[in-house]
């Protein structure tokens, strides 16, 4: 196989370059497509025929808990690469990732308490689907604590690597909390296998919104990447030519 | 469909606007903050290679 694309991605140089390219064409399909999953999860969707209309809570709801998780595993792989191949701009990346995907976390746990109280009749329960997606807030919190603490810029990308990949451990068990263990949580609305459990007109919009929000984060993470690669290879002959043009 | 049935979300606004004003004000922040972030380190690039180029 041949490998050098892959080591033409990972130059510090071409990547800015792609990614600032990239940007807008990431940017605006997702903000169209969050107005229109907002139009249709707000307004064209029927309410649901035990919730009412809080269910609607899941057009925010589920697609930040999928990207809390996505974000995750994708941090998680390129720190891996990142320590395993010693590309600097798999850190980079991984860097970029962890505020955003805290910033995830934190809004699933915020809305899925709004969704919890009327209908669980409790703000927060400690089982398993909520604890295990706290944790991974503190792992988000953790690893960007981790990395502002240590000053020498590749112990701080090889320790963050290092805890982001004991983290990865806390996927499964977020995933199948509501099946291995008995809790409030409900279970998934769309599975991979089978048919989805709920109607199209409800379905369609948190579709649309599961793709808005990879398409949001894809042009988040460009944005960050760029600026954490500036900060890297301030010293390097490519950006003088790159900033000065 | 009248605004105020809209607004009311069958009682549940309360937990139903919150979420989704949550959820737009952190998509909204993350994009501010992802920028300045580039903005600033753009910034201090220049203002390096500023320094290197004429030195005093």
């Amino acid at each position: 196989m041949n490998w050098t694309w892959f080591h033409k991605l990972a130059s510090p140089p071409h990547f800015y370059r792609l990614a600032g390219r990239i940007t807008p064409w990431l940017g605006w399909p997702a903000f169209l497509l969050i107005v229109i999953g907002l139009y249709g999860g707000l307004v064209l969707a029927p309410p649901d025929y035990q919730q009412g209309d809080a269910f609607r809570i899941v057009y925010v709801h589920a697609p930040s808990a999928w990207m809390s998780m996505f974000i995750y595993g994708m941090m998680a792989i390129a720190a891996a690469i990142g320590l395993i191949w010693r590309i600097k701009l798999a850190h980079a990346v991984a860097a970029a990732a962890a505020p955003v995907g805290a910033w995830f976390t934190f809004v699933t746990l915020v809305t899925g308490s709004l969704w919890g109280r009327p209908m669980w009749g409790t703000w927060w329960q400690w089982d398993a689907r909520m604890t295990s997606e706290l944790i991974l807030l503190f792992l988000y919190l953790g690893l960007i604590a981790l990395r502002a603490s240590i000053d020498d810029r590749e112990r701080a990308d090889r320790a963050s690597a290092v805890l982001a990949l004991v983290g990865v451990v806390n996927l499964p068990i977020i995933h199948y909390s509501v099946y291995w263990w008995n809790t409030l949580h409900q279970g998934s609305t769309i599975t991979k296998f089978g048919k989805p459990s709920i109607t199209f007109d409800m379905l369609w919009p948190l579709l649309v919104m599961f793709v808005a929000f990879k398409l949001f984060f894809g042009m988040v993470l460009m944005l960050r990447v760029r600026g954490e690669v500036l900060r890297r290879e301030r010293d390097a002959s490519w950006l003088r030519e790159e900033l000065t043009r | 469909m009248n605004l105020s049935d809209f607004l009311a979300m069958g009682g549940y606004a309360a937990f139903v606007w919150p979420s989704f004003g949550l959820t737009l004000i952190m998509l909204i922040l993350n994009v501010r903050n992802a920028r300045r972030m580039h903005a600033l380190a753009r910034e201090h690039a220049l203002r390096r290679l500023d320094a290197a180029r004429k030195p005093t």
